[in-house]
């Protein structure tokens, strides 16, 4: 099992966390206790041009110093704090939250065409690969993970979602099957602005993570679910397809039924499928992707989760249950359950 | 003795579950749950079959799994799996549900008024006397009666809404029969099973289902009445037999 929940308003009128909270506690049976999650868009407009790194510290002493030597080698930390936490009498602190607005220098990447990202991408996966007492769990810009392993609402008040206002949140409430319960693994998993959550699994995990793992990506957090975050990263932002797109090679149409398609769209088909089959995602899944201008939800293509969509006004809904949704806004309309492998997407007016 | 309601608002879905089974046991014929918000479990394993639960709003998933002779009447969207491994009684839902509606489901009776999502009538079963029925309204999603083993799965298509559109329908499928207003394409069709027509006389042996439904929902009949229908059968007893054993 596992919960999920995401809303994006598409005028940017900001919500505070409250509400997610509560939509999220009241799927507390789909998941454990083990990890839950929230991110927020929107939430640092006062730093708004710096990367936003969270990172989870092991011990402050010991771990800092080296990671900010690291951010000092490739840019400048222009302002760091710890992130304030409350203590929960259901949630052990097992790691000290802390938050980085950084600018990379690009000069340090002459030959790459988005040096700033591609600085972060590479100090994510080189501090998370390395396993020195350091997780960067959050590198976008005006964004912001926060996460731990415990129930929903305790998450919520430890770091008391409801005081931060964002005008696109996702929220996950964790049930972990193949591996253990830690902070690292609970969802949303994040990379630069994108952000996932995940209801299932991936069982073509394997060949997706060799597929990625190919173009420098490294999977570090003992979970299939970055990989999500890896791949729509490089088919979006790298090869520059789509969102739609990107999510059509996820979970694909069946060859049969490609088959049956007009010749043009045939050949669209199956050209996705032949240059991204290790692209294709197998297994149970219902994930939400959101980036700083989008939510996209989907499925597996048979369908193996459940995902509801709906409306108010100006704004998206997307969750694994209905009542979810109406815990947050009673007078949704136009609720729909997406058809296996269709993108539901809502983007941002402006 | 008259009606008892409960205000849900907010409730977890243990102590609403529990208040329900004590009123059950007290004698409560007709129960009434107002301000339902995805409470899960709702009439589970509940006996009776004089008792009425209605649930005003949206109840979580499993309502009424393996209840046995009781009526449920939603008012609103169910979940997941409503009427799982029900035994007998009537589920009835004004609105849609979720996915894997009536599954396992050996006994009884669910109405939906709208659509149903993924799975409607997964692993229906029956034994003699006992047969399961689920209609639907208007449509359902792929995979429609996937490995039942017995009972029956109207979907109407009411209002010119084609009932199934998407493939794997009785994929898998070795008893029971799903019947489907008009007919679906072929492509629809799941590993298993076959279409054929629905003679005059089955179409006459549904009828007082179909007659039961329309009453419930206050449904036009005549465009049900006058229609054709299909039925989806599995191909053999054991569609499979090469696919997983030997001999």
């Amino acid at each position: 099992m596992c919960g999920i929940i995401g809303v994006i308003d598409r005028s940017r009128q900001c919500m505070d966390g409250s509400k997610i909270r509560e939509a999220l506690a009241s799927m507390d049976e789909r998941g454990s206790g083990e990890g839950s999650g929230y991110v927020a868009y929107g939430i640092y407009p006062d730093y708004k041009e710096y990367y936003a790194l969270h990172v989870f510290f092991d011990n402050i002493r010991e771990h800092k110093v080296p990671l900010e030597e690291l951010l000092e080698k490739w840019g400048m930390i222009i302002h760091d704090e710890q992130i304030k936490t409350y203590e929960q009498p259901g949630l052990r602190k097992v790691h000290t939250p802390w938050r980085y607005f950084f600018r990379p220098n690009p000069s340090m990447m002459p030959k790459s065409t988005s040096p700033e990202e591609d600085i972060i991408t590479s100090l994510v996966m080189k501090v998370n690969s390395e396993r020195n007492g350091a997780l960067i769990f959050s590198s976008g810009k005006n964004l912001g993970v926060f996460k731990a392993a415990g129930w929903p609402e305790d998450v919520a008040n430890f770091y008391r979602i409801q005081d931060y206002k964002g005008y696109l949140w996702l929220a996950h409430n964790r049930y972990p099957t193949n591996t253990a319960g830690w902070w690292g693994g609970a969802h949303p998993f994040n990379l630069l602005n994108w952000s996932v959550v995940h209801n299932g699994e991936i069982t073509s995990y394997g060949t997706n993570r060799r597929y990625i793992e190919s173009f420098g990506y490294k999977c570090t957090m003992q979970t299939d679910t970055e990989v999500v975050a890896y791949l729509i990263d490089l088919l979006v932002r790298k090869h520059g397809l789509s969102e739609e797109m990107a999510v059509r090679a996820f979970a694909p149409p069946f060859w049969d039924e490609i088959d049956r398609m007009q010749k043009k769209d045939q050949e669209l088909n199956q050209a996705l499928r032949l240059a991204y089959g290790p692209a294709l995602m197998n297994g149970p899944f219902a994930i939400c992707v959101a980036k700083e201008n989008l939510l996209c939800g989907f499925t597996d293509r048979i369908k193996l989760r459940p995902l509801v969509a709906a409306e108010s006004g100006d704004r998206l809904f997307i969750s694994s249950e209905e009542a979810a949704i109406r815990r947050i806004d009673d007078d949704v309309t136009n609720i729909r359950m997406p058809s296996a492998g269709e993108a539901v997407i809502g983007r941002l007016y402006a | 003795m008259g009606e008892v309601r409960i205000n849900a608002k907010d409730m977890p879905y243990q102590a609403l579950n529990q208040r329900v089974r004590a009123l059950v046991a007290s004698g409560e014929k007709d129960i009434i749950l107002d301000n339902v918000l995805g409470q899960r479990f709702i009439g589970d394993g509940i006996r009776g079959e004089d008792v009425t639960i209605t649930v005003n709003g949206v109840p979580g998933g499993d309502l009424a799994m393996f209840m046995s002779g009781p009526t449920v009447i939603v008012n609103g969207n169910a979940d997941h799996a409503p009427g799982n491994t029900m035994d007998n009684g009537k589920v009835i839902i004004h609105g849609s549900a979720g996915d894997a509606v009536a599954h396992s489901m050996r006994g009884g009776r669910i109405y939906v008024r709208d659509n149903i999502g993924y799975r409607g009538g997964i692993n229906m079963k029956e034994y003699q006397e006992k047969r399961p029925i689920l209609v639907v309204g208007g449509a359902a999603r792929a995979f429609l009666g996937e490995y039942m083993a017995g009972g029956l799965v109207i979907v109407l298509g009411v209002d010119g809404v084609t009932p199934v559109s998407e493939r794997g329908v009785g994929s898998g499928m070795h008893g029971g029969e799903i019947i489907v207003r008009d007919r679906i394409d072929n492509t629809c069709l799941g590993g298993g099973a076959e279409q054929k027509k629905l003679t005059e006389d089955e179409k006459s042996a549904i009828r007082p289902i179909l007659e039961d439904f329309v009453r419930t929902f206050t449904i036009d009949p005549d465009p049900i009445f006058s229609a054709d229908y299909s039925k989806i059968v599995p191909a053999s007893r054991r569609p499979f037999a090469s696919k997983y054993t030997w001999e």
